[in-house]
């Protein structure tokens, strides 16, 4: 059994630890919101926040994880956050898949630097998006920062 | 949209612990085959009254509009929609959607029309139905009114979701009038509005299906889950053309939740399980052999090798013929030649291919991404063996498709394994590495461009001669025009081409396949023409001694809509002022899907070679503009995907084999990399064009005209990361 606390739910997993805590939140709890990309840390389709840290999931045995997750379903409980209430105004999203994994990275990177500049953007925003939205969300991520989202 | 909801209902059922079932209410899909086509198709829409086919409206007054096209990203499901409903006099507020599932089309005559989701094509091909559909189901509501009221139809006015009568300022909402309405004969060519009237196309509405993508709430097909779902993982013999000879399924069936292994036709062994990360886990254990065949002898050096013979063949297909281009060039005193290359690539969607399907004694069900609902259904009856009325295709919204998702191998997949598992769901995820190395890639092509100078510069004569490998040769070579490929001139022929006015002027073809599957790709066959000839024009200005900007113009003097637009970008990026110090620009235009573009590019380049895009400027003339942010949204999309193939991307093969297999192998775009991308729309009217890929076309070479000015340097084969950008 392995004891994961998501979106301050506590659960109790029949799952082998080593499975990637992606797919047990997507297989074992049936959140889908996050994503499946590449499996090697590359794409970030699958970011979720493990104690506030952003972190890829696909890499992360769930056996090992210890802290708190927070997931896309559990950032607000009625898509009010401020950083999806940018996402919305800005248009952001196209095929949508990348967007929850863009949206956690950006919420970590808020919180950490809340008036990022347009290299703390690039540093921390490293995540794929193949339908090319990375200008709006450059443009939601700066509006947040200056409370205009 | 209905199919959201639907799923999302799925989701909810999937958190409780599989215990709904996915269900439609009582025998809606049933009623579809033997009904005319305004039953209700899917749970958005039931519980409401179809007025014609294409809406469908609730006593609440929400208006479901269907669409026949497929949603990947490019927002044809709120472009459609605006559409329809600027024509039906909708309240805009009140508008959902729903897909039209491809066993509805098949068993009404395809009454929605064409479902391929492709070419920039899902709204210049079906404005005109869509809009009648629209203005038929007004004129219902009119007349519904107008015989309640006891008036003359054409004193009633539908207008912002209700009916009105001037003289008497009766009003009756649709919700009021729809179950009247609908039972009215479905009136044909109906008058449609003129542009100036129009109050929901042309306007920047918010896309209809954003919020669940900033919420996880959106469901694809890899997210679909159902009562006793088994999760598989493939792996198709890595050597194209090559067959599963054996393997060793005892190894692996004692592992933790494997269930089956088994063939999936004659190339491609599954593992099925629980769950997916058993699957793959016991897949990668799991003793292979291959019976790779004879394409394990294709590599990318003799690919290479056969496209540069192909650049100096006798023979070739000619797609653009004027004067005497070779007579001209054989006598000339100055002549310029370069030849060209890009390379096979993959389209990465985000998401990876994957498809659901269920057999039940004689019936299939598929869930499914896919931008061919049609060719869906049919691949899947096909490789299920059972009668296309007995098969259903539940569309979902595609994490992304760029011509990837036209293609029916994950389908064909899914169901050949659904029919060794009778009973059960079977939902087949393909990893990142079996999706990187068994994409339908961008076609490899290689282009010699050979031009004569007259003394005063002009261009007296081209000869363009493209080498490689033809779509249409591989995927349907009935669609050959006695051999020629004539999608390989996109961008070329005499209709697209802007230089038409050079007075000899030869495009050919050599075709030179490969072992390679390959398909469609956003911007396909444009993208790589445009690099060609539009930095090869830039080269003969530079010969010329003439400004890029000007050079074009003079040759554009014929070619008055890709002028203006070439005038636009310029204007907007002020070419013939001077950039600040250390920048340089690049200019270029093309026309391609029905629309005009035409991009300058802002970079500077470090003399060590690091290359920075700073700025790009892209202008459209797409003729009419559905929804101006939706546009703006796509030529940012297009760009960068662009971008992607100019920086980084490229498919390599070995042994007959991909060589990249993942993100770290097969680099991609990213933030930051992304310029400043300055949209300028700069629509005519008159005609509709596409937008989901034109821009992708002049992304690279506007970059690459820009990186000769920085550093003097043509590059002539992309991708760029493979160039040395250093300079004096
Ligand atoms: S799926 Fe985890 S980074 Fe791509
Ligand atoms: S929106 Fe499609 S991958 Fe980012």
């Amino acid at each position: 059994m392995v004891k994961l606390d998501v979106n301050g739910r506590a659960h109790e997993i029949d799952v082998d630890p080593d499975t990637p805590l992606l797919w047990v939140l997507r297989e074992q709890l049936g959140m889908t919101g996050t994503k499946y990309g590449c499996g090697v840390a590359q794409c970030g389709a699958c970011t979720v926040h493990v104690d506030g840290q952003v972190t890829r999931s696909c890499q992360l045995p769930v056996g090992s994880v210890s802290g708190k997750v927070l997931t896309i379903e559990g950032l607000s409980p009625d898509s009010s956050h401020p950083v999806q209430a940018a996402w919305l105004a800005h248009q952001v999203p196209q095929c949508g898949y990348c967007q929850s994994g863009q949206i956690m990275a950006a919420v970590a990177l808020l919180n950490e630097k809340p008036q990022p500049t347009n290299d703390d953007i690039n540093e921390a925003m490293t995540n794929i998006c193949r339908c090319g939205t990375y200008q709006r969300i450059r443009v939601a991520i700066h509006s947040v920062a200056g409370g205009k989202a | 949209m209905g199919v959201v909801n639907r799923r999302r209902f799925l989701a909810t059922a999937v958190g409780g612990g599989f215990t709904l079932a996915w269900a439609l209410p009582g025998g809606v899909m049933e009623a579809v085959a033997q009904t005319a086509p305004g039953t209700p198709l899917t749970p958005a829409s039931a519980g409401g009254t179809p007025v014609g086919i294409w809406v469908v409206i609730k006593p609440d007054d929400t208006t479901v509009i269907r669409i026949a096209r497929s949603e990947m990203g490019q927002g044809t499901l709120t472009g459609l929609a605006q559409l329809v409903a600027d024509e039906l006099g909708a309240d805009w507020k009140k508008v959902t959607t729903e897909y039209v599932p491809p066993e509805a089309n098949q068993a009404n005559k395809r009454a929605w029309g064409e479902m391929l989701t492709g070419g920039s094509q899902g709204i210049r091909q079906s404005v005109d139905y869509v809009r009648q559909g629209g203005a038929a189901a007004r004129t219902m509501l009119e007349q519904a009114a107008a015989a309640q009221w006891g008036v003359a139809p054409s004193e009633c006015r539908g207008h912002e979701g209700a009916v009105t009568h001037a003289a008497s300022g009766k009003r009756l909402r649709y919700g009021q009038l729809a179950e009247a309405a609908g039972k009215l004969p479905v009136p044909r060519d109906v008058a449609l509005k003129a542009p100036g009237d129009w109050t929901i196309i042309g306007k920047p509405l918010p896309r209809l299906d954003t919020v669940e993508k900033t919420n996880g709430a959106a469901v694809y097909a890899i997210d679909v889950a159902l009562p006793g779902m088994l999760l598989a993982a493939v792996a198709q013999c890595p050597v194209f053309g090559g067959k599963l000879a054996g393997f060793d399924a005892p190894a692996v069936q004692g592992m933790p939740g494997v269930r089956h292994v088994l063939p999936v036709g004659d190339n491609a062994v599954a593992v099925v399980a629980d769950t997916w990360w058993q699957a793959k886990t016991a897949l990668e254990k799991l003793p292979v052999t291959w019976d790779e065949g004879p394409g394990a002898q294709e590599n990318s050096k003799a690919i290479a090798a056969r496209l540069a013979e192909g650049l100096d063949a006798t023979t070739a297909a000619v797609g653009n013929q004027a004067g005497d281009a070779p007579g001209v060039l054989a006598k000339a005193k100055r002549t310029v030649t370069a030849t060209y290359g890009a390379p096979f690539l993959n389209h990465a969607t985000l998401e990876p291919m994957n498809c659901t399907a269920k057999m039940d004694g004689d019936r299939l069900e598929v869930w499914v991404g896919t931008q061919n609902g049609d060719a869906t259904l049919a691949a899947a009856a096909e490789a299920s063996g059972v009668p296309l009325d007995r098969v259903r295709v539940n569309k979902y919204l595609l994490g992304g498709g760029f011509g990837r998702r036209g293609q029916q191998d994950y389908t064909r997949q899914a169901v050949l394994l659904a029919k060794q598992i009778p009973g059960r769901p079977v939902k087949l995820i393909w990893s990142r590495e079996e999706d990187m190395q068994h994409g339908y890639y961008r076609p490899i092509t290689q282009c010699k461009l050979t031009a004569a100078l007259d003394d005063a510069g002009n261009v007296d004569a081209l000869h363009v001669r493209i080498s490689g490998q033809s779509i249409l040769a591989y995927l349907a070579p009935n669609r050959l025009n006695n051999g020629v490929d004539m999608a390989q001139f996109q961008g070329l022929i005499p209709a697209e081409f802007g230089y038409n006015a050079i007075p000899n002027l030869l495009i050919d073809h050599a075709m030179r396949n490969t072992a390679v599957p390959v398909g469609f790709w956003r911007g396909v066959n444009h993208n790589q023409n445009a690099v060609y000839v539009e930095c090869f024009i830039d080269e003969l200005a530079a010969v010329a001694g003439r400004d890029p900007l000007e050079f074009r113009r003079a040759m554009l003097a014929k070619s008055p809509k890709h002028l203006a637009v070439l005038n636009a970008a310029a204007e907007r990026a002020g070419w013939g002022t001077p950039p600040p110090s250390g920048v340089f620009r690049g200019i270029c235009q093309n026309c391609g899907f029905g629309s005009f573009t035409a991009a300058v590019a802002e970079v500077s380049v470090s003399k060590a070679g690091d290359l920075k895009i700073l700025r790009i400027v892209a202008a459209t003339n797409p003729g009419y503009v559905v929804n101006p942010d939706q546009v703006t949204a796509q030529v940012e999309g297009s760009f960068t995907y662009g971008m992607s193939a100019l920086l980084y991307s490229e498919n390599t093969v070995e042994g007959g084999r991909v060589v990249e297999s993942n993100f770290d192998s097969y680099q991609v775009a990213r933030m930051a990399d992304t310029p400043k991308i300055e949209t300028v729309l700069a629509p005519t009217g008159g005609f509709w064009g596409g937008v989901g890929e034109p821009t992708i076309a002049v992304a690279a070479p506007a970059v690459l005209n820009a990186i000769y000015a920085a550093t003097g340097k043509r590059i002539r084969t992309l991708p760029l990361k493979n160039a040395d950008l250093s300079h004096a």
